[in-house]
């Protein structure tokens, strides 16, 4: 709880600042969008690529090739909504999961969504295929199979924590913790056994979902992304005050008038929901939900009536970034996305801690 | 390595033995250089190391504009762009380069990027690509047809089935098998051998040997375990073994010095592509394997094939 309050820095100036901030974060995510539509491995004239757009919106104002269509609109577009909504949602998660646990460190691994996901999908990977052949289900199942296992894996790692954390009806946020700790350690041990069981094909496969990617993105998992990630958007304005009102204490804000246990349940629902539809779509892609918050929180204060809606922008516009990089810096290959993300956002946090610090000490 | 002056002088030697063979025609011996190459205004990206390897040995190389970080033969291929590993592929890469045809072994994915290369009207071919010597002719019938290189395939894939089968009638008549443990990796002491279901396994079968170990696919062996199978010969790749320390160093370690590998010292490393590539060179492979496993044998060279040509 001290340590939350501590990363905001001379609280008046900040709260002054808040709004103009908000604004240039949308700013910046903006600029992300149209860096990411307009560029890539293939070289399009920025021409191009609006006449794609005008196109695909029934305005015809020059002559469109197929090919450019389909690296706009079929590779690029899905992607940049993707990346928005999974940087979005990630960072969003990350910011409710430390205001809920008045912890700094506390992310959206740490309650065993990602890890019960992560377990899921690597049986997919390993299993999926038997198994289908064993229910005889028809072959054109098999592209849903490891989303699908891998959104259930989260959400049930998360019900099964909230269960154990539970005593007279309410939520023990230590024992949560804690026993995410565990689940998480449970679900390596089930990775590990299932790497040991895969043939070569299926490890790189294993481990290439682990480390994270945009790639292969589709308008297919973009909507399917969305109605998951869509409650979690909904419901972070109707949280904000509850997280405020939580940093001086769970009683506290019960006092307050707020009804704690609803909204603690609310936060680990639409976590759950939204990391789940992120893991399943584009693999673990970590920092993210880690470090936005908190670099929200350097930017705009400790108020989570602006760290909420800053988080969403800036880790969707740091996911944007990293994904221009992770597919340009050594095309036609990509880089996963995670090596991309530590490599720039590693640096980046540590410069602004030293910012603040800077700014403190004044 | 190889320098410049030994890749001429088998060059030439492979020219002059094509001039008197009768074989498969005039392609037979024909090295897989871009002078040799027949071009027909495709632009291929070639996504599988057999897969490139088949291209280049229907002079087709001169057409591959990329390739996957699994392509390491011919030489040429280090001249060329690579497209990332072949599991781990990405759409726009492939389609920025232009490609009238992508040659994807169909162990390459993921299947998403695959359907978007698709989509982007790129003339998309999944050639099969299992682990076996008997798919080898299939694979090679496959590339040949997307590169409209039908009659060469198919001469291609009959000149390495003879092969084989020669190599194969030489074998039968061996009398020795003996149980070869294959391990990919020797790192920290901890094995990696190979099972079932793999290059390796098909690699020593064909070259009359016994598979020691009795497992699905690369598993890590324990030490006490690999003391029970008591391989009479270890096989790797050169690029392990020196990673490894050298022959010595791995004989040594606790888990095979008691072996009869150990105490005959046989080790045998191919280099890796060659060894495990299961493409056109498979029955050369094959044959150098069989002669180092059967010293007592002495078994004939099979033809020399210009695709099968160091470099």
């Amino acid at each position: 709880m001290a340590v939350v309050i501590s990363t905001s820095p001379a609280p008046g100036m900040i709260r002054e600042r808040a709004p103009l901030m908000l604004l240039a974060l949308l700013a910046v995510l903006l600029v992300s969008i149209v860096l990411a539509i307009g560029s890539g491995a293939s070289w399009l004239s920025p021409g191009r690529v609006i006449a794609v757009l005008f196109d695909a919106v029934g305005l015809n104002i020059a002559p469109v090739e197929l090919r450019d269509q389909a690296v706009v609109l079929g590779i690029r577009l899905p992607r940049v909504i993707q990346g928005i909504m999974v940087g979005a949602g990630l960072a969003l998660s990350g910011a409710l999961m430390q205001g809920l646990f008045r912890n700094p460190l506390a992310d959206p691994g740490l309650i065993g969504i990602s890890s019960g996901a992560a377990l899921m999908a690597a049986a997919a990977i390993v299993m999926g295929a038997p198994v289908i052949l064993w229910l005889a289900l028809p072959k054109a199942v098999m592209p849903f199979v490891l989303p699908v296992a891998a959104f259930a894996g989260g959400l049930v790692a998360t019900l099964l924590i909230h269960q154990l954390a539970r005593r007279d009806g309410e939520t023990e946020i230590a024992t949560m913790l804690l026993a995410g700790v565990a689940v998480a350690a449970i679900c390596m041990a089930g990775i590990g056994y299932l790497s040991f069981l895969s043939d070569d094909r299926q490890l790189r496969d294993i481990t290439f979902w682990t480390l994270g990617s945009l790639g292969g993105s589709s308008w297919r998992s973009v909507l399917a992304t969305a109605i998951f990630l869509l409650p979690v958007l909904a419901a972070a304005p109707l949280l904000a005050n509850t997280l405020n009102a939580l940093i001086l204490g769970e009683r506290e804000a019960g006092h307050l008038g707020i009804n704690v246990e609803r909204h603690k349940k609310l936060i680990i629902a639409v976590s759950a929901l939204a990391v789940g539809a992120s893991v399943a779509a584009s693999g673990i892609i970590g920092f993210v939900g880690l470090v936005v918050p908190h670099l929200a929180r350097l930017m705009l204060g400790a108020d989570h009536r602006y760290v909420l809606p800053g988080a969403a922008l800036l880790g969707a516009a740091l996911m944007l970034v990293c994904d221009l990089v992770a597919r340009v810096v050594v095309a036609p290959a990509e880089l996963p996305i995670g090596v991309v993300m530590s490599a720039l956002g590693g640096p980046f946090f540590l410069w602004m801690l030293r910012q603040r610090r800077a700014l403190t000490m004044s | 390595m190889q320098t410049p002056v030994l890749q001429r002088r088998a060059l030439l030697r492979a020219l002059l033995a094509g001039g008197a063979a009768a074989g498969v025609g005039a392609m037979a011996l024909r090295p897989a250089t871009a002078a040799a190459c027949t071009g027909n205004g495709q632009r291929v990206v070639s996504i599988g190391g057999a897969v490139t390897e088949i291209a280049a040995a229907l002079n087709a190389m001169c057409r591959i504009v990329a390739t996957d970080t699994t392509s390491l033969y011919p030489r040429a291929v280090f001249d060329l762009p690579r497209v990332g590993y072949m599991r781990a592929l990405a759409a726009e890469g492939i389609v920025a380069l232009n490609p009238s045809l992508v040659l994807v072994s169909d162990r390459s994915g993921p299947e998403a990027v695959l359907r978007q290369i698709k989509d982007a009207g790129v003339d998309l071919r999944l050639i099969p690509d299992d682990p076996h010597i008997e798919a080898i002719a299939a694979k090679i019938i496959a590339v040949g047809e997307a590169l409209d290189l039908k009659a060469q395939a198919t001469a291609l894939a009959t000149a390495v089935d003879d092969d084989i089968a020669a190599l194969r009638a030489q074998v039968a008549g061996l009398k020795s098998r003996p149980r070869v443990l294959f391990l990919l990796s020797v790192a920290r002491a901890q094995l990696m051998a190979g099972g079932a279901d793999t290059a390796a396994d098909a690699m020593i079968k064909l070259a009359g040997g016994v598979n020691a170990v009795n497992v699905r696919g690369f598993k890590p062996i324990s030490a006490e375990s690999a003391l029970d199978v008591a391989p009479d010969a270890v096989l790797m790749m050169h690029q392990t073994l020196d990673a490894a320390g050298g022959i010595d160093a791995v004989l040594a370690l606790p888990a095979l010095a008691s072996s009869p590998a150990a105490r005959n010292r046989r080790l045998i490393a191919m280099e890796g592509t060659y060894l495990l590539g299961l493409g056109p060179r498979v029955a050369h492979a094959g044959r150098d394997l069989a002669a180092a496993l059967h010293p007592e044998a002495a078994l004939s060279a099979l033809p020399e094939r210009a695709w099968a040509l160091k470099g």
